[in-house]
């Protein structure tokens, strides 16, 4: 009997205050904002989109490298010595054009793992948060600042200018190996002249089909 | 002088003047009120979670009821097959009619009563008893599982928790003599302290000692009929969180908003008795100013308003208990029903009946 | 996941009813909360077998949200792999971060400055906060107060805040690295953690009256889901699980890690006081308990907290010696177990964990036997399960 009247009266207490509980909040101000209308203050660290600012960028592949879902796609161009990129802002020489620098923000995870690998600071983490798109395909961001004939332009000047490389290195190595056949010929016809010593050793340069000179053997002259 | 008398003059034809009497409560009161009811549930319920409510459609969202109507007039009325048709179109119109029915015997004011049947109470408990039809032939026409047990637990439910309802019912009946409600009002005049939760009108020893008994009487017929209308901590048939939506989970469009608009309109019948039979009906508690002014056409207003600022008062305590308690499992429902209330009703009749025969 | 074998044979039993006189055989009802489900936490599928309203099995179906991690982690660098291992339970993200760079640390031998292990146990903390704050919120709102869930959320959002003023994301951080932290604290961070113990401490009692004392919500969960004790260690129950059992069974006292054993806090049991010792009640009281020793911990942090470099020991390629490891922390759900095999490369080469909700929820069919269906959902409730972290 007892604890049939102390059931009672414990629920009608717990109840009773419970509900001066809710209506204590009913005088409290909100604590939600009206969203579009009022946008909240968000703090400096935040991760929001990612931003590439391509004047500082070297193209060290450091960022695609840690990215941890493979969002980032870089590819680059190497320079030819005669032409001036520039410096960035910390003054570092940049040796290499970017050609394809693509984010697909809509793989990235938001993790901040590209920014602390890049050495010049140059891919960093903005407050904008509000970026939906209608098709997926706008999603891709592409940062690069050359236009596509530009970079066409680039990977031309680079494959003609490697090729001119591997050709003047040829032109040099047969001069090379012409002018070594010339001296050794000339060293060979003076020594015959000279004296004949049975055990002395000279060397001949060797001769490869394509008239390149290879590492010289040591051949004895019988 | 009533509306009735009113409307009479005005037409000249009896059936039109009850025609039009009868539709008033619809469209003065209950639609208007189902409106407010609906924003003000959403904004009590906000601002006592720190949060704001709707607040984009009208002036700090005023008009959200509208739209909501808008909406769901529009919506396509889905029906799933194998459905049992006639018993799931007729559902929400019983139900419905069950809570509505229940308000032509209400007293508004003292010009304004539906019918003046001397059976009052007597029938507003008879005829809210159709509800429990209507939600069964929901539960059941819906072919879903789910909705079944909703409708089966809400039924149980409904047809417990009467027992305690009529026990308190019957105490005030003891106490005053009368099952008219127009009658039940107009006995308590004067000021606060001759409504019944305070002993009733008349001095005297009985009155003192009616005063604890009739709080517990008042504590259980709001518990009880808080049960009826299926309102936390008894929403076991709407449960959220375990059935989905329980009996009108499959209930879409106007149907719906029917299911809806009823759950308001029962809501305020039942404060609307509590009103009635415990804190005065019509009364106003400080005297009217029609009188002190001499203007006497300005008391059925004052009293309507009175009215209905009681009314609203036990609907906004009725929102704020189901914002603040659990729910209670079925059969702790029961329980509580029928090793609780029951007892401690019947205890409270006899003690009452006591003291009104000293 | 889908078990096709054992559907066929119910649906054959339920078609054989036998109709003899006297012997009307009732056929059990199967009644399917599927993956959709308002208070499953997440995508859960339960089958539960009924007799009426009194359930007679429940067989749990996961592995919709099964992302792969422990393959995929073949394939990640080790650092690489954290914002992975937030992923898993993403409601208590910090800790599982922890987990793994204690792990990876014991693996590599890297000693790590004091101010980082600070660090690192003053967000714990406050992840086994918020974390419970969430439990005990939906916790809440299931049963049908739908109240106290918004206050638990407003007080979770303070925490939230403050990590995104450290580390400038709210829920998935990646901030705990192998030998120490991303960032270092913001400076106002102290005093505003300082500000939000505090605060903190009335909303507890505040959370105690609305929903902890409240006689409806004690009749729902007392004496519902009752685990005794050597049945939860059979079962492998770790966590306020096996602490409201009975036992007191702490990682961060039994087989410390990190510096908890500088901090002076209690272990909160459960006693049975509303019910018996186990039921729901007493899994749910011990969260509220745990949030006060958090708040003790924190305070006790917060003023020791010693100077130095954060990122100074965090290496700049994590090339573990050939080896294995099992680490365990002790997460807000349970322990939380790390196993790392390394063969001297730079990705590991096996990664498996030990997650503490996949190890609780095996034990709802014992827990859910002879109650009824509005007790299943408090049961669950209680037992506190991420389905990120069952399925991983």
């Amino acid at each position: 009997m007892k604890q049939y009247l102390g059931n009672v009266i414990n629920a009608l207490m717990t109840i009773l205050i419970g509900m001066k509980v809710t209506f204590k909040h009913l005088f409290v101000p909100a604590v939600t904002i009206q969203y579009p209308t009022v946008k909240p203050e968000l703090p400096e660290r935040e991760r929001n989109r990612l931003y590439v600012n391509m004047d500082d960028c070297i193209g060290c592949d450091q960022c695609a490298r840690a990215c941890p879902v493979d969002c980032i796609e870089i590819e680059t161009v190497k320079s030819l010595p005669t032409e001036d990129l520039g410096k960035t802002s910390n003054g570092k020489r940049k040796a290499l054009w970017v050609t394809k620098f693509n984010i697909d923000i809509g793989k990235c995870c938001f993790c901040q793992l590209c920014v602390f690998p890049c050495p010049t600071e140059c891919i960093y983490m903005t407050d904008v948060y509000e970026f939906s798109e209608y098709e997926r395909n706008n999603l891709v961001y592409n940062f690069i600042t050359l236009t596509p004939q530009e970079v066409e332009e680039k990977k031309s000047n680079y494959a003609k200018f490697e090729e001119e490389k591997a050709a003047q290195k040829a032109a040099a190595a047969k001069k090379a190996a012409e002018e070594k056949a010339a001296a050794a010929a000339k060293k060979e016809s003076e020594e015959k002249s000279a004296s004949t010593k049975p055990n002395e050793e000279t060397t001949i340069a060797k001769k490869d089909a394509a008239g390149n000179p290879q590492s010289g053997e040591k051949k004895e002259e019988s | 002088m009533t509306i009735y008398n009113f409307l009479l003059k005005l037409t000249g034809s009896g059936i039109l003047a009850s025609f039009i009497q009868s539709l008033l409560p619809l469209f003065v009161f209950i639609l208007p009120f189902a409106l407010f009811a609906v924003l003000l549930e959403r904004k009590v319920s906000a601002h006592m979670q720190d949060r704001l409510g709707p607040m984009r459609v009208g002036y700090h969202g005023i008009l959200q009821t509208v739209a909501d109507i808008l909406k769901l007039i529009q919506k396509e009325d889905i029906t799933p097959t194998d459905t049992d048709k006639p018993l799931f179109n007729i559902a929400p119109i019983l139900v419905f009619a069950g809570s509505y029915a229940v308000f032509a015997a209400i007293p508004f004011s003292s010009a304004f009563i539906g019918t003046n049947i001397s059976l009052g109470l007597f029938y507003i408990v008879a005829v809210s008893s159709l509800v429990v039809a209507g939600i069964l032939m929901a539960g059941w026409a819906s072919n879903n599982k789910y909705s079944l047990l909703g409708a089966m637990r809400s039924a149980a439910q409904i047809v417990s928790y009467e027992i305690p309802t009529i026990m308190v019912i019957l105490t005030i009946v003891m106490v005053s003599g009368t099952l008219n409600l127009n009658t039940l009002s107009e006995m308590q005049t004067g000021h606060f302290w001759n409504w019944y939760i305070l002993g009733g009108p008349g001095a005297g020893l009985s009155k003192f000692l009616l005063i604890p008994f009739m709080v517990i009487g008042f504590i259980i017929i709001y518990t009880s009929t808080l049960a009826e209308v299926n309102r936390t901590p008894f929403d076991i048939p709407e449960a959220e969180s375990e059935l989905v939506a329980g009996y009108h989970t499959e209930y879409s469009g106007m149907k719906f908003a029917m299911f809806f608009l009823a759950e308001y309109a029962n809501m305020f019948a039942v404060s609307a008795i509590v009103v009635a039979i415990f804190f005065g009906g019509f009364q106003s508690p400080i005297g009217y100013l029609g009188n002190t002014l001499g203007i006497h056409w300005l008391i059925p207003i004052e009293q309507f308003f009175w009215f209905t600022m009681k009314g609203m008062f036990f609907v906004f305590v009725q929102m704020w208990l189901r914002w603040t308690l659990p729910r209670l499992r079925v059969d702790q429902l029961m329980a509580v029903c029928w090793k609780y209330m029951i007892p401690i009703a019947f205890v409270n009749l006899i003690i009452i009946g006591l003291i009104t025969y000293i | 996941m889908l078990d096709f074998e054992s559907e066929k044979e119910m649906i054959t039993e339920e078609n054989n009813i036998d109709y003899k006189s006297g012997n009307i055989k009732t056929e059990e009802m199967v009644l399917n909360m599927g993956p959709q489900h308002p208070s499953t936490h997440g995508v859960l599928r339960l089958e539960l077998e009924l007799d009426g309203e009194i359930i007679l099995n429940v067989i749990p179906h996961i592995g919709y949200l099964h992302r792969c991690f422990e393959k995929h982690c073949e394939a990640m660098t080790y650092p690489q792999v954290i914002p992975y291992t937030d992923r898993m339970d993403y409601l208590a993200s910090m800790y599982n971060e922890f987990g793994y760079a204690v792990a990876v640390e014991r693996l590599c031998s890297i000693e790590i400055p004091e101010r980082v292990e600070y660090i690192r146990v003053i967000m714990g903390e406050f992840q086994r906060i918020a974390s419970h704050l969430v439990a005990l919120g939906t916790y809440g709102a299931d049963i049908g107060a739908v109240t106290p869930f918004l206050f638990c959320f407003r007080d979770r959002e303070k925490i939230l805040s403050l990590f995104e003023m450290t580390c400038g994301a709210r829920l998935l951080y990646n901030y705990i690295w192998i030998g120490g932290v991303s960032h270092d604290l913001h400076p106002d961070f102290i005093r505003l953690a300082k500000e939000f113990v505090t605060y903190f401490k009335p909303k507890i009692k505040e959370l105690n009256d609305l929903l902890t004392n409240n006689k409806i919500f004690i009749q729902r969960t007392a004496n519902v889901g009752v685990m005794p004790l050597e049945t939860a260690i059979n079962y492998g129950f770790t966590g306020p699980n096996l602490r409201a059992s009975g036992l007191k069974w702490d990682l961060r006292r039994d087989d410390p890690y990190s510096i908890y054993n500088k901090f002076d806090f209690d272990i909160p049991i459960g006693d049975g006081r509303m019910g018996t010792v186990g039921d729901s009640w007493d899994r749910y009281y011990v969260r509220v308990l745990e949030m006060e020793q958090s708040l003790k911990i924190l305070e006790q942090a917060l003023n020791q907290i010693p100077e130095g470099d954060v990122t100074s020991a965090v290496p700049k390629r994590v090339k573990p010696p050939v080896g294995q490891i099992y680490s365990r922390v002790e997460n807000p759900r349970g322990e939380l177990g790390y196993f790392i095999m390394s063969n001297g490369t730079v990705n590991p080469y096996r990664i498996k964990v030990r997650g503490p909700s996949f190890v609780n929820l095996s034990a709802l069919g014992e827990l859910c036997r002879g109650h009824m269906i509005a007790d299943v959902i408090a049961i669950l409730g209680s037992i506190d399960i991420v389905l990120g972290d069952v399925d991983r």
